[in-house]
């Protein structure tokens, strides 16, 4: 039982230490020492000297509301990946193989591409929710959906919506053109304290609602007829569930682009380690997501002197990890 | 107890109706069973008073509640059910999975307190399935995992039980530790419990009441003793059998010679279905 709690609470302090350690690594070299006056500086304004150092500045206006977006980005799509897997009883499932980043990314491109008075966020909203909408009634008979065919159905939305993109990409102008690629392929190079008080707290409220519901979460994976009896509106939690997470989602996508696996890959890893009980699962989930998401982030922007887009970096990881998952899981997985 | 006055049910307005006009009850303290063969609108009773499908007309009450107007949450404070076994998606240990027939009692926005723990907690003690509490639901036998079902219905505090086969994925040792201890826990709470089953046996056995169903219909109800007949079972499963008597209890066996007169109508069934295999049990019986 102790042990037990040691492991929880290291995993959800994770992201602070992983945080403060991104916070010194950078393309730029500042003196750890210099780190810590510019945290400090903020605090206990001494000497003016500081104030217009570029150094305060790369730590305060740069490095740390980059964490910051990572961390809430992270947490949007850790915890809605672990929200779709348990409404949708199906452990294969995230934002990305369900076809919402893709709705996602279309609602981004088209605002950015052709009508820039639709804010961006709404756009992917709508996209998003439509496509995971579309999904789920192409796969669900006899009122269950089936494991196999909702992931089929999330590839095809996934695949149209994708095409639908590369039209825009195609009939846009090149300047907007380099846009929409650049922030397709997921990054958060353009993070700063406005996107954060806007997205970052968006995200944050959207995920209230699952995290106050994550028990039920547990009821709603026994399927639609069992959760009924046990005396649970299950539409409406549904419903719930899927806008909160969908919500969480298209903002995260709005900020950084498509970002991928990491909705499939940290619920699974955070379930092996606290089993499958949704009051854990969620809040643990979210956490390692921000570090997860910190740490690829960290990664991406420092292991060449080109910044690699951090979609790349969690692809990279996340893809054999899928393939991991497939062997393992087996019949366990993909059986109905 | 549960009165069902005349409910009708069809799945849509073109297809013949499941249900014709079911009428029983089923009394405090009592399991009432409902057999019939397959096809007989057995599930689809099931369904109905469980509140997961609505009749076309008719009434079902608990204790004077119309339960067809509940929402779910109401219902599942009066009506706890034992769906049949079935395998999760995700490996909860046995006390999450008995915690979930909380629900109804637990807020939206809020997550199971101490008391619905213990609720959960002496539920698993009443079933006698202390030692699997922090087991996997997923790595226990079926048996097991049924009598986990009954404890998440008692953990429920419902005042009426449904059971949904509850046999009928366990072997012969499971079938009657699971019926004796349904039968033990519907005495000492005095619950109003409903039961399907396939097995005529286990139903004379175990019931205070039988509701015989077929093709839509209710033949007759009233205690198994007085009501199952060699007449009535050969109305309603078309088989030849005989009852007797061993141990005080009633005891149904089919006839298993060819020779008896329903024989040839089953085996023309047979031939329909597969002509191999029916002269491969023909060589058999006369060997």
């Amino acid at each position: 039982m102790t042990r037990k709690t040691v492991i929880h609470a290291l995993v959800l302090t994770s992201p602070l230490f992983i945080a403060s350690a991104s916070l010194f690594i950078g393309a730029y070299g500042v003196s750890p020492l210099m780190v810590v006056r510019s945290l400090l500086y903020e605090l206990l304004p001494y000497g003016s000297a500081m104030a217009d150092l570029p150094e305060k500045s790369i730590i305060l206006d740069i490095r740390v509301p980059r964490v910051l977006l990572a961390a809430i980005v992270g947490v949007a799509l850790s915890g809605s990946g672990v929200t779709l897997q348990g409404v949708f009883r199906n452990p294969l499932v995230d934002p990305f193989i369900l076809g919402l980043s893709a709705g996602a990314a279309f609602g981004c491109a088209i605002s950015i591409g052709f009508f820039p008075a639709l804010p961006v966020q709404l756009s992917a909203f709508l996209f998003s929710i439509g496509s995971v909408l579309l999904a789920y009634n192409i796969a669900r008979s006899q009122g269950e959906v089936s494991r196999l065919p909702l992931i089929l159905s999330g590839v095809i939305i996934s695949a149209f919506f994708t095409a639908l993109t590369s039209i825009v990409k195609f009939l846009v102008d090149p300047h907007k053109l380099q846009n929409i690629v650049f922030w397709l392929m997921g990054s958060f190079s353009l993070a700063d304290w406005h996107t954060i008080s806007v997205s970052g707290v968006g995200i944050l409220i959207a995920l209230c609602p699952v995290y106050l519901m994550r028990w039920r979460l547990n009821v709603l994976s026994m399927g639609e007829d069992e959760a009924k009896l046990l005396g649970i509106n299950v539409m409406r939690d549904r419903l719930i569930f899927v806008v909160s997470s969908t919500i969480a989602v298209s903002l995260a996508v709005s900020v950084s682009g498509i970002i991928g696996w990491v909705g499939l890959m940290v619920p699974h890893l955070v379930r092996m380690i606290t089993g499958p009980d949704h009051r854990t699962l969620v809040p643990l989930s979210m956490a390692a997501g921000a570090a997860f998401m910190i740490f690829a982030d960290t990664v991406a922007r420092s292991i060449t002197t080109y910044e690699i887009p951090v979609g790349i970096i969690t692809a990279i990881s996340g893809a054999p990890f899928f393939i991991y998952l497939m062997k393992k899981g087996g019949k366990e997985s993909w059986g109905r | 107890m549960i009165t069902i006055n005349n409910i009708h049910f069809s799945h849509s307005a073109t297809s013949p109706a499941v249900l014709q006009g079911i009428s029983l009850q089923a009394e405090q303290g009592h399991l009432t069973t409902i057999l019939g063969p397959n096809g007989c609108g057995k599930s689809t009773l099931f369904k109905c008073i469980a509140g997961l499908w609505k009749p076309d007309f008719g009434e079902i009450s608990f204790n004077d509640i119309n339960i067809l107007t509940l929402t779910h949450q109401q219902r599942a404070k009066l009506i706890a059910v034992v769906p049949q076994d079935h395998e999760p998606p995700f490996p909860y240990s046995v006390l999450d999975a008995v915690l979930m027939g909380r629900a109804a009692h637990v807020g939206m926005f809020a997550t199971p307190s101490r008391r619905d723990r213990q609720a959960a907690e002496s539920a698993i003690e009443e079933v006698g399935i202390s030692h699997l509490l922090h087991k996997s639901y997923t790595k226990i036998s079926g048996g097991e995992r049924q009598m986990v079902l009954v404890a998440r219905a008692l953990a429920q505090d419902a005042r009426a039980m449904l059971f949904d086969e509850p046999t009928s994925h366990l072997d012969f040792r499971n079938q009657v530790l699971v019926l004796r201890k349904i039968r033990q826990i519907i005495v000492r709470r005095s619950v109003t419990a409903i039961l399907t089953i396939h097995d005529p046996n286990a139903a004379m056995l175990f019931s205070d009441s039988v509701v015989v169903v077929k093709e839509g219909r209710v033949v007759v109800q009233g205690p198994p003793c007085e009501i199952i007949t060699e007449e009535l079972l050969h109305e309603v499963y078309g088989i030849e059998v005989v009852i007797g008597k061993i141990n005080g209890a009633m005891v149904i066996t089919p006839h298993i010679s060819s020779e008896s007169s329903d024989n040839g109508e089953e085996d023309a069934k047979i031939v329909n279905f597969d002509s191999h295999k029916n002269h491969r049990k023909r060589r058999l019986c006369l060997t």
